[in-house]
């Protein structure tokens, strides 16, 4: 068995095309993902990732519970946190500006068809984008995510629909304002430090060089050419936005 | 209309169990082939479940929440057409009466496991024999909960076979044990025990003639069934109930070393010609889309000389012995975990490139869990690969009905004694060598014949022709 992220490339010219979409909404991007899933499905786009923030949002995955929402309805719309049910895997979790937020519409089918090992490989992208900057990530058997001697620096989680299509993905702590993870038991795990490349480092890495690493790091792992693309793909153009 | 059997996936090599996070379609929904009928999670991954074929869903057989190995039946489809009726009442089943292909009941395909149960169903005596054993049937699948499940009964010192299952094949689940817990356990009023749910149709035990216990009996229970004794856990240990592949493997490797008397014979093979035809014609092969492996030159060889020796192209079979008409050779594939044995059917009409490309299909496709049920049914005689991994020599076990098998050690470099032929003078030389094993059927197979069998294939290999 391959060590995770070491896998040989893919079928020759594989592509993927890598967006930075901004600050987006969250109940927009997963729409904007339900809309990915099926023409990447069928072909008519090649793999994406989409890299983007998310106003301030606690979302819940398929396996949360709301006991790990710690902040009350009310503290919460003063902190102008919203809160989504999402089908991701995984518990409860905060996204908000600093965090660089990866989305990842992927075709598992020809090479890597393991749910896990997917998981796995998206650790290693985040564990050699953290190299990058000097900061030792790694993986705590049981705990999916990046975790540093300071706390958990980024969290996963993913959907693989039918066809074995991913969406969702990962949250990296760029220069988040931690505080808001008061807020919530992250992934359920109590007594679990959050970090952010901030505090690790004393100062922030600017979100534009993180990301394309992010990129240049998921085209690795994939054995993909990464190709930076605009905005959206105009396979959407023809339908209605949300 | 036929209905077929939808088991958890294998979504990954170190997945062996799934939760049902939701159901998509409910009883009397009428779904597309691959359209999504539920959901699974596992960490921190979502998945959908496509149905296999389409169909309409009449049975749901695992609860929102529950968490199943891989491989249990999940639901059941209807479909149109003809699909094969699979019995619905194998799931548990561990007696593989049909197929020959050692392995091959090893396999865990959605459709392997759908269409090889077919045939059994006469011959079935396991669940039946099964409650004459120490253990009914029903507290052996409820042992058979989930981790979860267990640690939970651990650490509140229950007796699972004490609780009620409502899970599928009648597991105690969670809310079982919880449901268990609260109502005060074993102080409770004892529910009256119910028949175990599944197997649905339990095969009623005939009213034999033969008391138990009768040499009949014994016999059979010797040859169909398989008890596994259990030994105590200790405190730093971690327990986990094998998944379907592993269970399936245990018993078809106690039954085939109880049943066959196994004896085993090794030779040293020199593959310096071998060697040599492959560096030569790599490249040639390589264009034409082929990578010949030492195990196709194996293969070759072994499917050449095999008619000469029809006892172990053959079986024992109750007082007879079955001459194999074809010539169809099972290569083990490292799973990792797991093994399966896919099958080269009729190798003795194959060429040396032809045999090349069927090994790498087959291997790419059982790693892939592509194979359909055919594909690794019905070997004559199997090879295994133990040198792949450094191995210097194995002593593998017979395959179920059939009398051979062969395994290959690690192919290493050697200082042996030549002689010139000329001079008859002595002289070391580096060669490439490797030692083999033969496993046999002592009932069928005579030690002399197996010696000769090695010494012809020895002969092949050693001076392997430029045509093959």
């Amino acid at each position: 068995m391959s060590p995770p992220g070491s896998s040989p490339s893919n079928a020759p010219g594989r592509v993927l095309e890598a967006r930075w979409l901004g600050l987006v909404e969250y109940g927009r991007a997963v729409g904007l993902q339900e809309r990915l899933v099926p023409l990447r499905r069928s072909c008519r786009i090649p793999d994406q990732l989409l890299l983007l923030e998310h106003p301030h949002v606690i979302t819940l995955g398929t396996g949360s519970s709301d006991g790990h929402i710690l902040v009350t309805e009310e503290d919460r719309s003063r902190l102008g946190i919203e809160i989504h049910r999402s089908r991701r895997g995984g518990d409860v979790t905060y996204h908000g500006p600093g965090q660089l937020v990866g989305y990842p519409i992927l075709d598992l089918k020809p090479d890597r068809k393991d749910l896990h090992g997917y998981l796995r490989d998206l650790e290693e992208v985040l564990i050699r984008t953290l190299r990058r900057w000097g900061i030792r990530g790694r993986r705590v058997e049981g705990l999916t995510g990046v975790w540093t001697e300071a706390g958990k620096v980024a969290a996963l989680g993913v959907r693989v629909s039918s066809g074995w299509i991913t969406s969702h993905g990962f949250a990296l702590n760029v220069h988040t304002n931690l505080d808001y993870f008061g807020t919530i038991v992250p992934c359920g795990i109590p007594d679990r430090a959050v970090a952010s490349m901030e505090g690790l480092l004393g100062t922030a890495p600017p979100m534009s060089e993180v990301r394309l690493e992010v990129a240049r790091q998921l085209a690795e792992v994939l054995g993909a050419a990464v190709e930076e693309a605009e905005g959206l793909p105009g396979e959407l153009d023809g339908e209605g936005e949300d | 209309m036929a209905r077929i059997e939808v088991p958890m996936p294998q979504m990954g090599e170190s997945i062996a169990e799934g939760t049902v996070s939701r159901w998509l379609k409910k009883v009397g929904d009428t779904v597309e082939r691959d359209e999504p009928i539920l959901e699974i999670s596992t960490d921190k991954v979502d998945a959908e479940i496509p149905a296999p074929q389409a169909g309409t869903l009449v049975e749901v057989a695992v609860e929102e929440g529950e968490t199943v190995e891989v491989g249990t039946i999940v639901a059941y489809l209807d479909t149109e057409g003809g699909a094969p009726e699979a019995a619905e009442d194998q799931e548990e089943d561990d007696g593989e009466d049909e197929a020959p292909s050692g392995d091959a009941a090893t396999a865990v395909d959605d459709e392997v496991e759908a269409e090889a149960s077919t045939e059994r169903e006469e011959q079935e005596s396991a669940p039946a024999a099964e409650s004459a054993g120490p253990e009914s049937a029903e507290e052996r699948l409820k042992r058979r909960s989930t981790p979860v499940v267990r640690r939970m009964a651990e650490e509140h010192g229950v007796d699972l076979s004490r609780v009620e299952g409502t899970g599928h094949a009648g597991r105690v689940t969670k809310q079982d044990l919880e449901a268990w817990l609260e109502s005060g356990g074993d102080d409770a009023p004892e529910a009256e025990p119910e028949a175990a749910p599944a197997p649905k149709k339990a095969p009623v035990q005939q009213p034999s003639a033969a008391p138990s216990g009768s040499p009949d009996d014994l016999w059979k229970r010797f040859y169909s069934e398989v008890e596994n004794p259990e030994f105590p856990v200790r405190e730093a240990d971690r327990v986990e109930s094998m998944d379907k592949i592993r269970r399936l493997t245990s018993d078809h490797m106690v039954v085939a070393k109880r049943t066959a008397a196994h004896v085993h014979s090794f030779i040293e093979i020199d593959f310096t010609r071998v060697d040599a035809v492959r560096r030569a014609n790599r490249q040639k092969w390589k264009d034409q889309g082929a990578r010949v492996s030492f195990t196709a030159f194996v293969t070759w060889a072994l499917s050449r000389i095999l008619r000469e020796y029809p006892t172990l192209n053959g079986t024992a079979s109750g007082n007879n012995v079955i001459y194999r008409g074809n010539v169809n050779l099972g290569i083990a594939v490292d799973l990792d975990p797991g093994l399966i044995v896919p099958v080269i059917r009729d190798a003795d009409h194959l060429s040396l490139v032809g045999i090349g490309k069927q090994i790498m299909d087959l291997a790419e496709r059982a790693r892939n869990r592509k194979l359909g049920p055919q594909e690794i049914q019905g070997a004559t005689f199997s090879i295994t690969n133990p040198g792949v991994l450094g191995t210097m020599v194995g002593l593998p076990v017979i395959p179920k009905g059939t009398s051979g098998i062969l395994g290959t050690g690690a192919i290493e470099k050697k200082v042996v004694v030549v002689e010139d032929p000329e001079t008859g003078t002595d002289s070391m030389a580096i060669r490439k060598r490797s030692i083999f094993s033969l496993g046999y059927d002592h009932r069928i197979v005579d030690g002399a014949d197996a010696a000769r069998f090695l010494a012809r294939l020895k002969e092949m290999l050693e001076n392997f022709p430029d045509d093959a």
